[in-house]
């Protein structure tokens, strides 16, 4: 039977982990992370799962280590986060290249400078074009439940490709939830062992990470571009038998009161759940407002966000990364690139909130979506904005 | 049939460019991007081999006369033989 208990968040991604049937993982420790690393290592050597955990020095050899893995045909997870995660960008794009099964946790954390350990999502945004499969948790019951699907959709012989799960540092992975874990042998049902298309061994020889010179290297690289496009396919088939089995419904764009909704607001990860208390209380004002929450950063689900917003006047995305010297935040130019062609869009906002661990509480998300309104009223839109900053 | 030397279009390359042949190294001609290419003077060569021991890429064999020739295919161009060559019988020729 599946049981709910209250757990830290970053424990519980470990947990979910350990149900996977993984053959081995490697992880390097770094705040906010932390707790996955150790929590997992214990799982390994309690000898409740048989796998490899191997202490690796460094998160660009936490990453290369289970691509390796990987290669063998082994199921493997790797988790880090902010400059480990920038450490690891020169292989990301390795991984996804030689179409490698990886899944990899990372709770999301300001880079720096100024240094700081807080919560934003500056350590993905630029890792943007690595060519992974990047979903966003917005709690942690959304953290174990992507955490194993992530697994089963990375494996799947038409996507092999690596997953980045994000989890808002601090505000998800060090927060105790109420989650339910699912029983175990439902999890060993919906994730069977993996059957790789090929495995690095002497009997059946086969070359991965070959040579791609001018004559092909294009054509390579259409190849991994559609591959990852199509896998928004397999996601979905995925999310559907998860729902079937486990009862909870995925979408690559979640929306709440979105549906009649002359304003929207677009959040990513831990903030969706504050901006929905806010949606409440200028919903009761008499507010025409709603939340789109975007889960899939890649491949993008243009389709469903075209659907999402096609009703509303104006669209406020929310940006928690900045593209210095860029025409907004990366959501933001992402989104507004998207509509472009559309004959019937909303007018685009964009603020910046929320860097490097700055609280954004409910009456924040009021206020932006108040003086967005009026700021489109007025016909004036001054587009881009950094809330709350002083001076 | 033939094999072919590159996959056709985009849809026919393998996942992750794998390559399910052993030893497969042979067949990609990976001399297509040289600039410029060896061409041996018999009349000065001593067969001493010594353009054989330093090609980084092995592509130097002897002949059955004991001269020696660079296969093509794999020749880069770099000119490591001809700068070796001391008695000068080897010139770096422009690709045409």
């Amino acid at each position: 039977m599946a049981k709910r208990v209250g757990m830290e968040v970053g424990i519980a991604a470990a947990e979910a982990v350990g149900m996977c049937n993984i053959d081995m993982a490697a992880v390097y420790p770094i705040t906010p992370q932390s707790h996955i690393a150790e929590h997992l290592s214990e799982i390994v050597a309690d000898g409740r799962i048989d796998a490899e955990f191997v202490t690796v020095e460094s998160e660009h050899t936490s990453i290369s280590c289970v691509s390796g893995a990987s290669g063998t045909g082994a199921r493997v997870y790797t988790a880090t986060s902010s400059q480990g995660l920038l450490y690891m960008h020169e292989i990301l794009p390795i991984v996804s290249a030689m179409r490698l099964p990886v899944v990899m946790g990372n709770a999301n954390r300001a880079i720096s400078g100024p240094i700081n350990i807080w919560n934003d999502h500056s350590d993905i945004m630029p890792q943007r074009d690595a060519g992974w499969i990047v979903l966003f948790a917005d709690n942690g019951q959304e953290v174990v439940d992507l955490t194993i699907q992530s697994f089963k959709i990375a494996e799947h012989k038409e996507v092999m490709l690596p997953i980045c799960l994000n989890m808002d540092g601090f505000q998800l992975t060090h927060t105790v939830e109420l989650i339910e874990f699912p029983d175990q042998k439902k999890v060993d049902k919906f994730l069977p062992p993996r059957k790789p298309l090929a495995t690095l061994h002497p009997d059946n020889p086969v070359s991965m990470g070959t040579l791609g010179m001018p004559e092909i290297y294009a054509e390579a690289r259409k190849s991994q571009d559609v591959a990852l496009t199509n896998s928004k396919k397999y996601i979905l088939q995925i999310w559907d038998e998860w729902e079937k089995m486990f009862g909870r419904r995925y979408k690559p764009v979640e929306t709440y009161r979105a549906d009649d909704a002359e304003i929207l607001m677009l959040t990513m990860g831990s903030m969706g759940e504050t901006a929905e208390l806010a949606v409440d209380q200028l919903r009761e004002k008499g507010m025409s407002v709603g939340l789109v929450k975007l889960r899939l950063w890649r491949p993008f689900p243009f389709e469903e966000l075209k659907a999402a917003v096609k009703n509303a006047k104006l669209l406020i995305v929310t940006d928690r990364a900045v593209s210095f010297g860029g025409s907004g935040g990366p959501v933001y130019i992402e989104i507004k690139a998207g509509l472009y062609h559309e004959k019937k869009r909303p007018l685009i906002y964009n603020y910046i909130i929320g860097l490097g661990g700055r609280d954004v509480p409910v009456p924040c998300f009021v206020e932006m979506f108040e003086a967005a309104a009026q700021s489109a009223e007025k016909g004036v839109v001054k587009d881009y904005e950094y809330y709350g900053v002083r001076g | 049939m033939k094999k072919k030397k590159w996959p056709e279009t985009w849809q026919t390359i393998n996942p992750g460019c794998m390559v399910f042949d052993a030893g497969n190294a042979r067949t990609y001609h990976t001399g297509s991007w040289k600039a410029e290419r060896p061409e041996w003077d018999d009349s000065k060569c001593i067969k001493c081999g010594i353009c054989y021991i330093f090609c980084p890429e092995g592509c130097i064999t002897q002949d059955e006369n004991g001269f020696f020739r660079a296969d093509l295919n794999y020749c880069k161009g770099c000119g490591i033989c001809a700068h070796e060559c001391w008695p000068g019988a080897i010139t770096m020729v422009e690709e045409g």
